[in-house]
């Protein structure tokens, strides 16, 4: 009883203590509330900041650049000579370099994604899908420096094998292995989109005595257009950024030509020629190093943003 | 006459049906096409490279020795380089996510942050090396060692975090904040011990992933100017480095000169090709075991 009564006493005594104790408990809490939200912001601002750092580096230091060569040259000029004494910057060689490389990849994984993307969604069992596709996306996790080893030291011979003409070094050996390298992508967003279209389509379809392949033709792959072309676009910017098959396997002749058992350079390989290299701060060769870039990061984010456009503007609703 | 057209029609449907099945199996081997690939390109590097590894090469030093080259170096420059991106990017990737899903209104503020997101995800590895060349290693004068390689790594990969942290927060049911709520808990508590815990399998899950992305990455670190040959071991955030992929990239090149670099590349590549599997499965772990459905 007397330890009761005590401890009584004794919270008595406390109750003010413990109602300034909970205040200052509260007061940290409204402050934590406060300046939690706040923190959080400044740490997702660090994403615009990033963007504000690209754009700021490749138009800071281009400009540099385009004070010496005029912009015109650069985006017409067929020559690209950095080293030599009289130094050409056309920038056409890599734009055609990239290019190519790019369309013999979209050559590859166009056909070849979309057909997988048919198989997934229209013809195999939900079990088979379970297990191929992962292993498709296998493919999307290989690092693509283990890509470019491939290209160059298996693939290449592989063609020079068949085809002898084929130099060392040339655009068609990267330009498949990239092919190669975007198929889960191409398969992976084309069977999402074929995925959502509605079953009663199909079934209202087939109920008209359609087989499944004219029902995929003819309902399925209209249906599902725009996200089908949107994963190519997507798939064709990726292969216009990579940069470790082509630095690799087609190696860094700046020639301007069509002809795919030729040595071409990419804007990306450009980049790393020259980084890699002995360019002095300053130069205009150094300089050059951003013009391209720039370029480069344009054209992937029109492809980018396209792709974006065409899968909000061409959806169907159902 | 009325035979003669059911049997006419009978002919077409079976072509059709035939065409069917045709082109049921081309689609199959289309999909076949890159799984044959990926087993020609494992069996080839293993080939290749297999009967080269050995204590001596994961321990030993960079050389141009073939024979006795090795890659603890590499190895070493890797774990310093994620050393710095694990933290950068946990902490950027999760707040991120956190005040995007959670606190910020929707509105023009989000929606640009989020499309400024999305648009760097689509941004070209390489572009993020110039960045980090200019920043890093140049205006803020790190050099090229493990700092300014690991946050340009950092940038490069935190939109990926972000989305998939995104998603994870997303996913946790409301009743369970509700309660949290309805018990008199503030917001800033509610994520701290409600939120949060049930996110974190799948955070860690899309953390890993995008982790093993950075360990592949190469474009940005020879734009970094990360070297691969006869430096000393990195001992710290300030030193310099190389790292796997750099590591492969110069064998590779050089396999003209010397041809026993390429199994030295290929060699690498089973490590590098290792150590992502180990990653990968690790994150599917989590997946499958902490999972929880509500």
């Amino acid at each position: 009883m007397a330890t009761n009564s005590e401890s009584n006493l004794n919270s008595a005594v406390n109750v003010s203590e413990l109602i300034a104790q909970n205040k200052k408990k509260k007061s940290i809490n409204n402050y934590m509330e406060k300046l939690v939200p706040t923190i959080l912001f400044l740490l997702a601002s660090i994403t615009v900041l990033t963007t504000i750092g690209i754009l700021y580096t490749l138009i800071s230091q281009a400009v540099h650049f385009f004070m010496e060569v005029p912009i015109l040259d650069f985006f017409t000029g067929t020559e690209l000579k950095p080293l030599s004494q009289n130094p050409e910057f056309g920038i056409l060689p890599l734009l055609n370099g990239t290019i190519i490389s790019s369309l013999v990849a979209i050559l590859v994984a166009g056909p070849i994604g979309i057909m997988s993307a048919i198989y997934l969604s229209e013809y195999a069992s939900d079990r088979v899908r379970r297990i191929l596709k992962p292993l498709l996306e296998v493919l999307a996790g290989i690092p693509t420096i283990v890509y470019g080893f491939f290209a160059f030291t298996f693939v290449t011979p592989l063609i020079r094998s068949i085809w002898p003409q084929v130099e060392a070094t040339n655009i068609l050996s990267p330009g498949i292995v990239m092919g190669v390298m975007i198929i889960p992508m191409i398969a992976s967003l084309s069977e999402d989109a074929m995925t959502s279209v509605p079953n009663g389509m199909r079934e209202g379809s087939l109920a008209m005595g359609t087989t499944k392949l004219e029902t995929t033709i003819k309902v399925v792959i209209p249906a599902a257009f725009s996200g089908i072309m949107a994963s190519f676009v997507l798939a064709i910017s990726r292969a216009i950024g990579e940069t470790m098959i082509v630095t690799i396997a087609s190696g860094s002749s700046k020639n301007f030509t069509f002809d795919l058992t030729q040595s071409m350079q990419t804007m990306t390989a450009y980049i790393v020629e020259v980084s890699g290299g002995e360019a002095p701060a300053g130069s205009t060769l150094h300089y050059s190093l951003y013009a391209v870039a720039l370029t480069l990061f344009v054209f992937t984010m029109i492809m980018n943003l396209l792709a974006k456009y065409i899968s909000r503007k061409f959806r169907e609703e159902y | 006459m009325e035979k003669l057209e059911v049997l006419h029609n009978n002919n077409k449907i079976n072509a059709r049906v035939r065409k069917n099945s045709i082109w049921k199996s081309i689609f199959f081997l289309s999909t076949l096409f890159g799984l044959v690939v990926l087993v020609v390109l494992i069996t080839r590097v293993l080939f290749q490279g297999l009967s080269w590894i050995d204590m001596d090469f994961i321990t030993g030093r960079l050389s141009t020795n073939a024979d006795i080259a090795g890659i603890m170096g590499a190895i070493l420059g890797t774990v310093w380089v994620m050393l710095v991106v694990i933290p950068v990017t946990l902490i950027i990737g999760v707040g991120s996510a956190i005040y995007l899903e959670l606190y910020s209104k929707k509105g023009i503020i989000q929606s640009f942050i989020e499309t400024n997101i999305s648009n760097l995800a689509g941004v070209p590895s390489i572009v993020y090396g110039l960045l980090g060349l200019t920043v890093f290693v140049r205006l803020m004068d790190f050099g090229n060692v493990v700092l300014a390689g690991g946050l340009t790594l950092a940038l490069l990969v935190l939109p990926i975090l972000i989305v998939s942290a995104q998603e994870a927060l997303r996913a946790v049911p409301g009743h369970l904040p509700e309660a949290s709520y309805g018990m008199g808990a503030t917001k800033w508590q509610t994520i701290r011990r409600i939120i949060l815990p049930a996110a974190i399998p799948s955070i860690l899950t899309g953390s890993i992933l995008s982790l093993s992305r950075a360990i592949g990455e190469t474009a940005p670190l020879t734009v970094l100017g990360i070297p691969a040959l006869l430096i000393p071991f990195p001992n710290g955030i300030f030193d310099t480095f190389t790292a796997l992929p750099m590591q492969i990239y110069y064998w590779t090149i050089d396999a003209s000169l010397v041809a026993e670099y390429a199994n030295l590349a290929a060699a690498t590549i089973i490590v590098l090709l290792l150590i992502l599997f180990i990653l990968n499965s690790v994150a599917i772990f989590i997946r499958n075991k902490y999972q929880q459905r509500y």
